[in-house]
């Protein structure tokens, strides 16, 4: 028989508002097993532990309840009390009276009422908890970062700089992500290429540093500090130790009408490639989709041209497999298509392009070398119309856009809209919005001074309708505040587009059985205080693969993930959790539905021989968990149809006591 | 009428004892009554002749006996399965219940069942011999002074009249000509239950399950139910006392069962001929097919003997959990 102390909370006016903590304290006093019953303004005080500390001395306790918050806030804090006290601290039960009952209740009577049976049920618990004692496993110093943006590239630096190896899994052939797409990086107007690239060539150069360019990540088993991961590089038929990036083969490849991807589709590269003179690594590679010889067998040009002997067009992908104590998701963002938003005319007319294609136009190393032309007609456009919000914060629209703000629209169509009339004075720029967002460090400032010193003409509306006549676009649209509807014909339209996740992330997501949002962001462990761990231990977030965000916001998230794994990496052991399954050999049928549930792995199989009546014997096969790989989800418990599996802390008869309890009257 | 006789499978089967290919055989053989036909194992030529039924009574699905006899009997055994037997024969496979090197099956085809309750209903009850003819069944009660003429389709079982395949889907040889699968409007019944309010579906269930007097029969016969030890025998497992609780008798011990097969019931129908009180415990579990088929795409457990049942099984397409509760039934 247990002797059991119940301990309850006032969490100040948190419970004690809406439940009568005394009368919990009294009720619970009379089930069976309880020798001790108190409440305390706020138990996870130091005041409040030692009332615990000192209860398991005097009353000899053998287990504990405290009716207080959810055990996602104290549980921890309560383990630590009851061993420092000697008890064991798998021995302690949380009966969430807070956010389950005082927070969700609105009167005394019935708050009280439902307090006392959540009580009962921890108290039934109690009865059947055994002590547990957690085991150990090692840590893996190596980490995993999936993305070669400038998030994934800066949380490798960093991780690298604390002295751990680190590999990047980036899919395309080179680091650098959307920033080596974008021309200037608000607020300070630094070209991003200048910034980046510097990183780029350190994250090369950092001996601890792999690249795995042109490669994703196939399959991903086990846990945090052990985690199993097989990488698929894909072949690009030029081999990677041989080629020197001199790009002579990608000046004598015939294939020429290839759509660059890297100037999204804006003019045209070869079918071998090296997507832009700074990347990283340099190393060119053939576009199966469109290499003459890959596909008829016919040409061969670039291997007869490559002094160094580089190009292999019988390559095939590689699957390598390497282990990992945590990894990181850096998976970044893209524009939306604008395929719903033909309102706008984005298929109609080549000179209405989004903000991302916008970048290239401008950029030194874009498809026009920098000139702001006209797509269509390579003329210089006189009157630009921005158009803000084209997907994002979509309410009734959900269907067709983003309902959340893609954060970084207003700043970089405030940096288009000023760099437009501080290189071509003569064009006239108009900016629609909603509502221009600038909080930041120098943001508002920067587009103050668009608006102020650089005149561009900011209207607060939307736009209807963007209909192409002849040379012109015609645009139909509102002036929320003169209250009148505007007709511009203007000759180019940019579209500020909604970003969303890569595509990636998802099927990622499942591999790594981390948790996604509706809109497939990686959710974080706490909002507000864990904001770069994914709830899957070892995994962590780094960039707007979380969310939306701009590229000073992304770097310290990314440093913060970094210092994240540095800390987990640093460990020699982890602690594990001994909530773990086990099966009943006895009861077990073999019939692989739990290894079917279980999300690690953690399940095996084996044929055992037993011992049956009249001294015969029988091979059975039976089920087997591997401790250090259960993460004690009880996924298989569930599945189970015989409750041959059953979980440490969390075994079917106490869950039933717990039921039972809750059930009585 | 089944279209393939007695002889010709006792003909097959010696010869596959003769030749060795198998050690034992899982037929039929007559019981206590004519409409009584058992499962029994037959080692022996002369064991076969003198008791191998197959007739319109050997509804008995044999898949689940292979569990016991392949662990009781060296070499293989030869198992007679119709069309439906062999979904079962299959999900014990996915199960690793019986190893498929163990058994030798023989596809029979079957054109339909008769059962003793469908039969009961047209004549009542005290029934004490039923004659087979070509032209459909003579039962003699103990009331009647001449035998009642029923035809072969009234005498036939529900779980028949709504057969969902005529094709053997695991078979090492078969006889008689392959069937296809059917589409048999089963779920209409489903769909009938469906349409009660929740009182009037409370009212039909407690109807039917009150009369359940616990004797077990239909977990036992049931081929999902193969657990070396089901929970309803285990004092430890916390479920055998909250079998019989509720509002009336072993409800709870249906409902358990019905989601201890989910997903892996083959809809063989063979809880409702078992049962001695008639209650169509097939429907329960043919609501969760219907379920999961609307939830997660037509899925007929058995199909095939490598399948991953969708309850057990998490793919990228799966509906989130809001979807299922948005796009699912009325559970008010």
């Amino acid at each position: 028989m247990q002797r059991i102390g119940v301990f309850v909370c006032w969490c100040g006016s948190n419970i004690a508002g809406t439940v009568d903590v005394h009368a919990v304290a009294e009720a619970l006093k009379n089930e069976s097993g309880v020798v001790f019953s108190t409440d305390y303004q706020y138990m996870c005080s130091q005041a409040g532990q030692d009332i615990i500390k000192n209860a398991i001395a005097e009353h000899k306790l053998t287990g504990i309840v405290v009716c207080s918050c959810s055990p996602r806030m104290h549980e921890a804090t309560f383990r630590k009390t009851a061993a420092a006290a000697g008890l064991n601290p798998y021995m302690v039960e949380i009966a969430n009276i807070r956010e389950q009952c005082s927070w969700v209740h609105k009167d005394m009577l019935s708050g009280t009422e439902k307090a006392v049976i959540l009580g009962r049920a921890a108290i039934a618990k109690v009865h059947l908890n055994a002590p547990l004692t957690p085991g150990q496993s090692p840590v893996a110093k190596r980490a995993l970062v999936i993305g070669g943006g400038i998030a994934g590239i800066q949380t490798a630096l960093d991780i690298a700089d604390a002295g751990f190896p680190v590999d990047i899994v980036e899919t395309k052939p080179t680091i650098g992500g959307k920033m080596a797409q974008l021309d200037k990086t608000f607020p300070t107007l630094d070209c991003a290429a200048c910034i980046l690239t510097p990183k780029m060539v350190d994250a090369a150069q950092n001996e601890l540093i792999k690249i795995y360019s042109y490669s994703e990540v196939s399959q991903v088993s086990g846990y945090v500090g052990n985690f199993d991961v097989t990488i698929k590089r894909r072949a690009r038929y030029v081999k990677e130790d041989l080629c020197t990036g001199c790009g002579l083969c990608t000046e004598k490849c015939p294939q020429k009408k290839v759509p660059n991807e890297f100037n999204l589709g804006m003019d045209n590269r070869r079918a071998i490639y090296i997507p832009f003179a700074q990347a990283v690594p340099k190393i060119a590679t053939i576009d199966p989709d469109y290499c003459t010889m890959l596909k008829t067998g016919k040409c061969g040009i670039c291997s007869k041209v490559c002094t160094a002997g580089a190009i292999d067009y019988t390559a095939k992908d590689e699957y390598i497999t390497e282990k990992y104590g945590a990894i990181v998701v850096a998976t970044g963002y893209n524009p939306i298509s604008m395929e719903k938003f033909d309102e706008f005319a984005y298929s109609q007319s080549k000179d209405v392009i989004t903000s991302l294609e916008f970048e290239r136009l401008t950029n030194a190393a874009g498809p026009t070398a920098g000139k702001l032309l006209r797509p269509s007609d390579g003329e210089h456009p006189h009157k630009i119309v921005f158009v803000q919000c084209v997907g994002s914060r979509c309410d009734s629209c959900a269907e067709k856009g983003k309902e959340y703000c893609s954060k970084i629209c207003c700043m970089y169509t405030a940096k288009h809209a000023m760099l437009t009339r501080d290189k071509y004075p003569d064009t006239e720029v108009y900016v629609f919005y909603i509502d221009v967002r600038t909080p930041g460090k120098a943001f508002d400032e920067f587009y103050r001074r668009a608006v102020e010193e650089y005149g561009v003409h900011y209207v607060k509306g939307m736009v209807g309708k963007v209909v192409p006549q002849g040379k012109k676009l015609m645009v139909q649209a509102s002036d929320l505040i003169d209250g009148k509807q505007l007709h511009i014909d203007a000759d180019l339209v940019v579209l500020a587009a909604a970003i969303e996740p890569d595509k990636s992330a998802r099927p990622l997501a499942t591999m790594l059985t981390a948790s996604m949002d509706t809109n497939d962001f990686f959710t974080e462990a706490h909002p507000k205080l864990r904001p770069v761990e994914s709830p899957t231990a070892g995994v962590f977030l780094s960039g707007a693969c979380q969310g939306p965000k701009d590229i000073p916001e992304t770097v310290s998230q990314a440093s913060a993930a970094a210092a994240k794994v540095i800390g987990l990496l640093c460990k020699d052991h982890l602690t594990g959790n001994p909530c773990v399954a086990s099966a009943n050999e006895m009861l077990c049928s073999g019939c692989s539905q739990c290894a079917n549930v279980c999300p690690y792995g953690a399940i095996t199989y084996s044929e055992k021989e037993f011992r049956m009546p009249n001294r015969t014997t029988l091979m059975r096969r039976v089920a087997s968990v591997n401790p250090a790989v259960c993460q004690g989800c009880g996924a298989c418990t569930v599945a189970c149809p015989s409750g041959a599996m059953d979980l440490n802390g969390f075994k079917n008869n106490q869950i039933m006591a717990e039921v039972d309890a809750i059930c009585r009257n | 009428m089944q279209t393939v006789n007695t002889q010709t499978l006792i003909e097959r089967a010696s010869a596959l004892l003769k030749d060795g290919t198998v050690s034992a055989v899982l037929g039929w053989k007559r019981g206590e009554f004519d409409y009584d036909m058992t499962p029994a194992v037959f080692t022996t030529e002369e064991e076969l002749s003198a008791g191998f039924v197959y007739n319109d009574f050997c509804g008995a699905n044999l898949s689940k006996y292979l569990l016991k006899k392949t662990r009781e009997i060296q070499g293989k055994i030869l198992v007679f399965l119709k069309p439906c037997d062999t979904y079962s024969f299959n999900q014990l496979l996915t199960e690793h219940r019986i190893h498929r090197e163990n058994a030798y099956v023989i596809g029979v085809p079957c054109n339909g069942m008769a059962d003793i309750h469908s039969i009961r209903k047209i004549t009542g009850e005290g029934i004490a011999r039923v004659e087979l003819t070509d032209s459909g069944l003579l039962v003699h009660t103990l009331y009647d002074d001449a035998p009642v003429a029923v035809s072969y389709e009234d005498a036939m079982a529900d779980r028949c009249k709504t057969c969902k395949s005529k094709k053997h889907v695991a078979y090492d040889e078969l006889l008689g000509e392959e069937g296809d699968v059917l589409d048999s409007h089963r779920f209409d019944e489903v769909a009938k239950l469906e349409a009660m309010t929740p009182d009037e579906r409370f009212a039909f269930w407690q109807g039917e399950l009150s009369r359940c007097i616990r004797c077990n029969a239909c977990r036992d016969v049931c081929p999902a139910c193969t657990c070396e030890k089901c929970v309803f025998d285990n004092p430890d497992s916390g479920v055998e006392n909250k079998a019989p609780g509720g509002d009336f008798e072993e409800k709870m011990f249906h409902i358990i069962r019905a989601f201890h097969v989910a997903g892996r019931c083959t809809d063989c129908g063979e809880c409702s001929r078992v049962c001695p009180q008639d209650i169509p415990l097939h429907l329960l579990n043919r609501k969760f097919i219907s379920d999961i088929n609307k939830t997660y795409g037509e899925y007929q457990a058995g199909e095939t003997a490598d399948q991953r049942p969708p309850l057990v099984n998490f793919t990228q397409n799966d509906p989130e959990p809001s979807d299922v509760v948005k796009g699912g039934h009325d559970h008010a």
